[in-house]
């Protein structure tokens, strides 16, 4: 059988013309300047440089003198590198009240959102994992509740909030912010969790309660173990959301409790004396970093986890 | 004994009803498969009765027990998916003990369960592997054992074999038949594959819209169908269906005419009088139907023009123009009919099927 097929295949080359023996063969060449990939990396070079510009000139100001900046090239690279405006943005930069720089300000935003980001998570994973798996009466109407909860502006809940704080005597305290946190997560953690414990497959549900797992049996043992992805998208979003926050963080707290982007716009602004350029920079840079590192670490589960919730509903 | 049995079952999502008054006993150590198209209600029937559905009306027993409030875990049922739905996360053997754990079971009993359905299904060597890194048959024995360690009496499947390819489909079928054999546990085996079906099955239910249409053994169920949906469905090539009436013949005996061509209906057990006039269907099954061969009991001979010609190799399949109607007609693989030639056929009519025109009942 092979040799016959051997065979036919010698005899059909016999046939073919000389011509096409010496045309194309092989992999399609590929020009490496074309038009068309001029364009392409063009356009993400002059992109990638307007993103990255800023975060530059933060860096090189933030270790350079004040004498240096006065000079005025915020471009050049610094001449004498000096970590001093890190250690002061850090330890000894006056906010207001107190100089003791944004040390303080970033334990209270770690007490802040260390707490907020658990407890809605948690929270959350379970009203998905309810809302997606056990169809209770009225699952839709609380869950329609809850996703137009997340479209009221903020600002328009702010006083009622400190009221309702006020008079259940958590106005001004950390766990009064935790508290707040944890609420206005919770739509868009619930519809996360909500969109991708209904991706997972429905028979294994149906398995487990074969198998005689309850509601907590289920969660804990099946849905928990198989949704780490969204997990870690959860976490993103709260750490860098909560992190980030600003308008809470100077609504409901007291000075002594500022989260660290409070105290970083009270560094910042800071009306007396002069403006220390390097020492706002790097108290910026400090600022976001925390945020940066949560990305830098989990990147790429988090594409991952965006992709699931967003295709699967 | 009645192992499972389904009392005047209603199911309703909102205004729209999917089972209405269905009655349906299962005997002990029976094999019922559950048979139709898709969306016919079979899956949803079986989970009634697994209790991962809540019906709206009705009763269901197993064993005796009213479980119709039961959770699942508390009716006596092990249950497989089509999609084997294990657990991913777990091993083979977390995979089966899961369950057993769940409702404490000591640590030496689970440990016997296991061992005795790895051994049954042949899965020993895969216990320390998790679900990815097994091939589709190996994970359908899987779940298949995790219902086997719950060691219950009623089993239910849902299509176990449709994410398989046809090889594997095919020796699996034949492994749940052993197993059935062997155990001699109920069970109910859900699925739109009439292969499945018939080879397995005890009894076959097939179900179209939410109903029930015919309740019987595969015998019974392909040589005298109730109506013409059930003849339809059953069998590939289907049945020939050919319209026409009931006349007069020779010697007074009623005669089936389609198209100014008669069929003697010598031979065929009708239930009532064939009144001449009466608009009915034939029905006649390919593997019926003889092609130049001597004449059947009624020494009536028809003539064909073979139109296409099918080998497949055990069988050669024949679509013949006969009368204005195609016919398919299946010959031995042997014989070769070159398209065009003219044949002479002899139908069987003990064999056949004849179907009230408006009700499409069988006669």
């Amino acid at each position: 059988m092979s040799d016959r097929g051997h065979l036919k295949k010698t005899a059909h080359l016999a046939e073919v013309p000389a011509s096409w023996e010496a045309g194309p063969r092989g992999a399609r060449p590929r020009r490496l300047l074309s038009t068309r990939t001029i364009v392409v990396y063009g356009t993400l070079f002059v992109a990638a440089a307007y993103y990255l510009l800023p975060l530059y000139v933060m860096i090189v100001t933030s270790l350079k003198g004040m004498p240096e900046i006065r000079l005025g090239n915020i471009f050049a690279p610094p001449l004498e590198i000096t970590f001093e405006p890190w250690v002061k943005a850090w330890s000894s930069a006056c906010t207001g009240l107190n100089c003791d720089g944004l040390s303080r300000g970033f334990w209270n935003s770690v007490m802040i959102t260390v707490p907020s980001t658990i407890i809605s998570i948690a929270i959350a994973s379970i009203n998905g994992y309810a809302l997606s798996n056990w169809r209770f009466k009225g699952a839709d109407i609380f869950f329609t509740i809850l996703i137009v909860g997340a479209f009221i502006p903020y600002q328009v809940m702010l006083y009622p909030i400190v009221i309702v704080l006020r008079e259940i005597g958590l106005y001004g305290s950390l766990s009064g912010l935790v508290i707040v946190h944890t609420i206005f997560g919770m739509p868009i953690l619930t519809l996360l969790f909500r969109n991708y414990f209904a991706g997972l497959p429905e028979e294994l549900f149906k398995a487990a309660r074969v198998d005689g797992a309850g509601f907590w049996g289920i969660y804990f043992k099946i849905m928990v173990p198989m949704s780490l992805p969204i997990f870690v998208v959860a976490m993103i979003l709260q750490v860098t959301g909560i992190w980030n926050d600003f308008l809470f963080g100077v609504v409901f707290t007291r000075p002594e409790y500022y989260p660290m982007t409070v105290q970083l716009n009270n560094i910042v602004n800071s009306v007396q004396g002069v403006k220390e350029y390097n020492v706002n920079m790097a108290a910026t840079i400090l600022t976001g970093a925390v945020p940066l590192l949560v990305y830098f670490v989990s990147g790429r589960l988090f594409v991952r986890g965006i992709a699931a919730g967003a295709v699967k509903g | 004994m009645t192992s499972v049995s389904v009392k005047d079952l209603r199911l309703s999502f909102g205004q729209v009803t999917v089972l209405d008054q269905l009655n349906l006993d299962i005997q002990e150590g029976e094999f019922l498969v559950l048979l139709g198209s898709s969306g016919c209600g079979k899956s949803t029937l079986l989970n009634c009765i697994a209790g991962l559905l809540d019906i709206t009306d009705g009763q269901i027993f197993i064993n005796g027990r009213n479980v119709t409030w039961d959770e699942p875990k508390d009716r006596g049922i092990g249950m497989v998916f089509q999609s084997y739905a294990l657990y991913p996360q777990m091993t083979v053997e977390k995979n089966l003990s899961f369950g057993l754990k769940v409702a404490k079971m000591p640590k030496g009993e689970i440990d016997k369960r296991v061992a005795r359905a790895a051994e049954i299904l042949q899965i020993g060597p895969l216990l320390k592997r998790k679900p990815s890194e097994l091939s589709g048959g190996q994970r359908q024995r899987v779940a298949i054992g995790r219902a086997l360690v719950r060691d219950v009496d009623v089993f239910l499947f849902d299509e176990p074999l449709s994410n398989l390819d046809a090889k594997l489909r095919s020796e699996l079928r034949v492994e749940i038949k052993r197993l059935h054999q062997s155990l001699k546990n109920t069970m109910i085996y859900v699925t739109h594959d009439q292969i499945e079906a018939l080879t397995l099955a005890d009894r076959i239910a097939i179900m179209k819209g939410g109903v029930i249409q015919q309740l019987a053994d595969p015998n019974t169920i392909y040589n005298a169908p109730r109506n013409m949906f059930v003849a339809g469905f059953i069998g590939s090539p289907s049945m020939n269906f050919l319209k026409g009436e009931i006349a007069l013949g020779a010697g007074g005996r009623p005669v089936f005419v389609t198209e100014g061509v008669s069929f003697s209906l010598d031979g065929y057990n009708a239930g009532e009088v064939l009144a001449p006039g009466r608009k009915v269907v034939l029905g006649v099954r390919p593997e019926h139907v003889k092609v130049d061969e001597p004449a059947g009991a009624s020494g009536e001979v028809h003539k064909a023009v073979v139109d296409i010609e099918e080998p497949m190799g055990a069988d050669n399949l024949l679509w013949l123009k006969h009368a204005g109607h195609t016919m398919a007609v299946r010959t031995a693989g042997s014989r070769r009919f070159s398209p065009g030639t003219t044949v002479r056929l002899s139908f069987d009519m003990t064999l056949a099927s004849l179907f009230d025109a408006e009700t499409e009942e069988r006669i």
